[in-house]
């Protein structure tokens, strides 16, 4: 990083990557998104509510939610063994949990909303991306929701709190903090982190993680309008 | 499905408590169980420790042997914290292949005592590229009472205070064990574990079973010794304000300070 805060590639200590959402993109899935969040190339599809298999999981007061979250053997420089990782099976946990206070699951009972991600391509902040995709391709399925989900991380390179850490920064960096946020309610849904960080600057890093969130609603919210007010009417 | 109505009886309960400052073991809200630590409880281990959180009970051994370092990580020793529900401690748990929970508390686990850099593994190198010490530490709930999260760490803390390291020798570039020596581990720092759950309104610390049956939200944040935050991990199926986050940062600080105090009196 140079003197000014210029970051290795070429930006700003508070800006994003480019980020790029379709909505819609997969013919059987009921909703579905493909997100390109830096170099990271993620598709998320949505299927459901629909019967629970195996039934004992079926809970009769409410709906359940599952989620996968899976990358390919070619997303990452060393092939990686396609059967699910311990890494996998964390982050399709938190994701579920980050994704689960938004969707309104008591109206479908004894169901299930499969939630399935595919990491195509990853650099960093992969989690991040693939629960914005997720929550998009959750709204484009038509499932009841309180408010999207929106994910963004901040981290601490050089000595400095930086928006948005790629790969390059991941690795060498000081620390790496994931955020999801609800933005409508101002509910946080995912927190990580790991890394060391003193105390102000661990309130610092969540403040910047979550301008990110409120820039990646944006995106968001214009790639779903896209698909379904063509026009740009409401 | 019974269960269900119970939790939610419980949760009735439990937050109709909070609401004039009780817990249904009476503690305060910022208040720990007591935390009870034995080492040196498995004399086969390089190190060892059983702790006991409240009701949780948990064992850990740590296994010390010459491996070989991770190819991208030729300059540093080898650190691997585990986690398990023995089939023994809870009756929801199932012998076989670890599920999603036991996998997120045993990457929890070790997320704070490799990010806090308890162990300075720069130390545990015998040959550069070639040949390390590994560290093994293997924590077994053997009583499950809530908040495994925390009693694990404790556990695995303990168990690497209490460590023998064995010496080894280069000889015929292949490390030889050197009969009768033994040294303390590299520690640079102790890190401290602390789990909050949020039911309803309310932060409580430590959560027993019952408080993590009916809560919203859990947050797991490890700060070592110099006051640093070093790993946080959400759980459950809702969230937290930010406003909420902060004070349980400032929680974990100061409830730390106390628990390292009893980590002290073991070095």
């Amino acid at each position: 990083m140079t003197e000014d805060g210029i970051r290795c590639d070429g930006r700003r200590l508070d800006e994003l990557r480019n980020i790029s959402i379709k909505v819609g993109v997969l013919k059987n899935a009921d909703g579905s998104a493909y997100i390109e969040f830096g170099k990271n190339k993620i598709l998320a599809g949505v299927f459901g509510p629909r019967d629970v298999h195996p039934k004992h999981m079926a809970n009769p007061d409410s709906g359940i939610l599952r989620c996968r979250y899976h990358m390919s053997p070619f997303s990452v420089t060393e092939r990686k063994n396609p059967a699910p990782s311990r890494r996998e099976i964390e982050i399709s946990k938190v994701i579920k949990e980050a994704l689960q206070p938004a969707v309104i699951l008591k109206d479908y009972p004894r169901t299930v909303i499969d939630v399935f991600i595919e990491v195509l391509q990853a650099d960093g902040g992969s989690r991040c991306a693939a629960l914005d995709a997720a929550a998009v391709a959750l709204a484009d399925a038509g499932i009841p929701m309180r408010d999207l989900v929106s994910a963004c991380a901040a981290g601490k390179v050089a000595d400095r709190i930086v928006l948005d850490v790629n790969n390059e920064e991941d690795q060498e960096g000081q620390a790496d903090m994931p955020v999801a946020l609800m933005p409508n309610m101002g509910k946080i849904t995912l927190l990580q982190l790991d890394g060391m960080l003193k105390p102000e600057e661990f309130k610092t890093c969540m403040q910047t993680a979550l301008v990110g969130c409120k820039r990646v609603y944006e995106v968001q919210r214009k790639a779903l309008m896209e698909k379904y007010f063509q026009n740009g009417e409401q | 499905m019974g269960s269900q109505i119970l939790d939610q009886l419980k949760r009735d309960k439990i937050l109709d408590l909070l609401k004039t400052g009780k817990r249904i073991d009476g503690r305060a809200l910022d208040e720990q169980r007591p935390l009870v630590i034995e080492t040196g409880v498995i004399p086969k281990a390089n190190g060892s420790a059983r702790v006991k959180l409240g009701d949780t009970e948990i064992i850990t051994g740590v296994k010390i042997q010459p491996d070989k370092p991770f190819p991208d990580l030729g300059d540093k020793g080898i650190l691997i914290c585990t986690a398990e529900i023995l089939p023994l401690a809870d009756p929801n748990a199932e012998p076989g292949p670890p599920n999603e929970e036991v996998i997120e508390l045993a990457r929890v686990v070790d997320r704070g005592i490799r990010e806090t850099e308890m162990i300075d593994l720069h130390q545990l190198v015998l040959i550069e590229n070639k040949s390390v010490i590994g560290m093994f530490i293997d924590s077994s709930v053997i009583d499950s009472g809530g908040n495994l999260f925390d009693a694990c760490s404790y556990a695995s803390v303990a168990g690497i205070l209490s460590c023998s390291v064995p010496k080894y020798e280069i000889t015929n570039d292949a490390p030889v064990l050197v009969e009768g020596v033994t040294s303390k581990p590299p520690i640079k720092t102790l890190p401290v574990s602390v789990t909050m759950a949020r039911i309803g309104d309310y932060i409580v610390i430590d959560p027993t079973r019952d408080e993590e049956s009916c809560m919203d939200a859990r947050i797991t944040i490890t700060t070592n010794s110099d006051g640093n935050i070093c790993a946080v991990q959400k759980g459950g199926s809702d969230g937290f304000t930010a406003e909420q986050l902060l004070q349980c940062s400032e929680m974990a600080l100061v409830v730390g300070r106390k628990i390292r105090k009893q980590f002290e009196q073991l070095m």
